[in-house]
């Protein structure tokens, strides 16, 4: 299995990864490396296998649905860079 | 060319926990901006998702409401995309193994016929936070309290095929989640949303046109109307030589239209894959049973005992059956009082003329349950007839008091006394004597005259039986 320069494109602009035109083809083999072993197992068979969702062959643990959180906005917005109003503020988004 | 039409809906109704999803922090609505946002809910390093019990509880109620299949496993899935009341940069949801599999919906037509709609599957997922556009310096606002509160998408089969149905299957979705109390139903907050898939077909043709998916409508008359427009288009748009483009669309309440939302964004690619930061979710029988005892009444059985029990029209025991809190109310009314049909048309009449005047729900009423059932009382044992009841029940609604202290207090009880009804009668006689001449020459329609003149004279007091009753005896005398 071997991506191509657009598929390597088009992975990098979904996860909004800024990547240089000349590194283009080191991904694309490196990723093809991955593909190629993922495509190794796929010869077994698997057929009478459940699929695991998770690599632990355990449950999810329930919570009670109990507030347990209290507001610490202030702290929170230590980190921003820019807030007004109690609102984080980004740069301009619109559909 | 004749076309066809149709629609399949996903319904967003968020679950009424306490708490998040994943996290600890509370979902009342209205609370001042990021107030109710915690580490999890803004995604900070580090953090991790802990799944809320009462939710997935909520979910599988919902399930078996609708005699769908609750799988013994499901799992959360990443959904991928970058937006930034997101901050997650996934959003946490259930892909191929969702809580809820196929169920179906039973709705009523226009026509009164029953259709059969059938529900894919219902799916847990996380809320994202608002957006605010306003002028903040050219920025964008962020308040993440929304995000991460528990939703359940219901996703439908496409199997309606006009507006009418569409809002029929929502109505009934809306019902039954207040019923079930898992969401509150308020579609004003954004508790309750749609979004709508439409596309048409030439009458006869298999395949499916290509669809549109009309985004957040959040009122039943917004859903009926942003489908009749989008169907108009879409006809319009093909008999005149073009074709429809899947496409996610916005419908403008004021102008009436649905417009394109994202025209030359790529189609969305979510990458789903299991989340790694949570295991399957095992659903136990002995869990699955212990929810399916704390189903109440649903409104379809409801409906149909409202029929056997106490008598009612299927037009009116549907009416009476639509919300919870009105069934309940009427109920207590109709076995109180002991007059199911008189009951039905006091709380259908009166009782939501005044609720709709003042956009107030049932729980809310001025006049409570156990008021109406002494108005009626007083109406069936004749204390009161219908018209003076009426009066009443504004004189209760504006806080005068209960329905004995009124009637005493205005001195509204019902004349019954047959010697004093006489004696107003031959008075009303003797005053009027061309009027009896023409009623006795056969002029019979001025019989309605005489009971106006006895029922002004008595203050609307008389009995009106009882009127009528001796009025004929004395006139034909």
């Amino acid at each position: 299995m071997s991506l191509t320069a657009d598929e390597v494109k088009k992975i990098a602009f979904l996860a909004r990864l800024s990547i240089q035109e000349e590194n283009i083809q080191t991904y694309a083999d490196n990723l093809s490396g991955i593909l190629d072993l993922v495509a190794q197992m796929d010869a077994v068979d698997t057929d009478s296998v459940t699929p695991m969702a998770h690599p632990q062959d355990v449950s999810q643990r329930l919570r009670a649905d109990v507030v347990t959180e209290t507001n610490q906005r202030e702290k929170f917005q230590q980190n921003s860079p820019a807030i007004e109003d109690g609102l984080f503020l980004v740069p301009k988004v619109i559909e | 060319m004749a076309w066809e039409t149709v629609i399949g809906l996903e319904i967003h109704a968020q679950l009424s926990t306490q708490s998040k999803l994943f996290s600890g922090a509370p979902i009342a609505y209205g609370a001042e901006p990021n107030t109710q946002a915690c580490a999890v809910d803004l995604a900070l390093p580090g953090v991790l998702p802990v799944l809320n019990e009462e939710a997935v509880r909520m979910a599988v109620k919902f399930g078996l409401a609708l005699d769908a299949i609750v799988p013994s496993r499901s799992v959360f899935a990443r959904k991928n995309y970058f937006y930034p009341d997101l901050p997650q940069g996934y959003q946490i949801s259930q892909f191929d193994l969702p809580v809820v599999d196929k169920g179906y919906l039973d709705i009523t037509l226009e026509n009164g016929e029953t259709k059969r709609v059938g529900v894919t599957r219902a799916h847990l997922e996380q809320d994202a936070g608002k957006s605010l556009h306003e002028d903040y310096q050219g920025q964008t606002g962020i308040d993440l309290n929304r995000a991460g509160t528990p939703l359940i998408e219901i996703v439908s089969e496409p199997e309606m095929s006009n507006a009418k149905e569409a809002v029929a299957y929502m109505k009934k979705i809306h019902a039954l989640v207040q019923y079930l109390e898992i969401c509150d139903g308020n579609m004003a907050e954004g508790s309750f949303r749609c979004d709508a898939n439409v596309s048409v077909r030439p009458v006869g043709q298999e395949e499916f046109g290509t669809r549109a998916e009309i985004k957040n409508l959040n009122s039943f008359r917004f859903v009926e109307r942003a489908i009749n427009f989008e169907v108009e288009r879409q006809i319009d748009l093909i008999e005149a030589g073009g074709s429809v483009v899947q496409e996610t669309r916005l419908y403008d309440p004021d102008k009436h239209e649905t417009r394109s939302m994202r025209s030359k964004e790529e189609a969305n690619d979510y990458r789903y894959f299991p989340c790694p930061d949570l295991l399957p979710v095992d659903i136990s029988d002995e869990f699955l049973e212990e929810v399916r005892k704390t189903l109440p009444e649903l409104p379809d059985a409801k409906k149909q005992r409202f029929m056997d029990e106490l008598g009612l029209s299927e037009k009116d025991a549907s009416e009476l059956s639509a919300s919870r809190a009105i069934a309940e109310y009427f109920e207590e009314v109709a076995k109180g009082s002991g007059e199911a049909k008189l009951s039905a048309n006091w709380v259908m009449g009166e009782l939501s003329a005044q609720l709709n005047r003042e956009d107030k729900g049932i729980e809310d009423s001025p006049v409570s349950a156990e008021m109406l059932t002494v108005l009626i009382q007083r109406i069936s044992d004749n204390t009161i007839s219908g018209k003076i009841a009426k009066d009443i029940f504004v004189d209760m609604w504006t806080g005068e008091g209960d329905v004995d202290s009124i009637i005493d207090k205005k001195g509204l009880k019902q004349i019954t006394d047959t010697g004093a009804i006489e004696s107003m009668i031959q008075e009303v006689i003797d005053n009027n004597p061309n009027q009896v001449e023409q009623f006795r020459a056969g002029k019979e329609k001025l019989i309605g005259f005489f009971v106006g003149q006895v029922m002004k004279a008595s203050k609307g007091k008389a009995n009106p039986a009882q009127v009528n009753e001796i009025l004929m005896k004395l006139l034909k005398g």
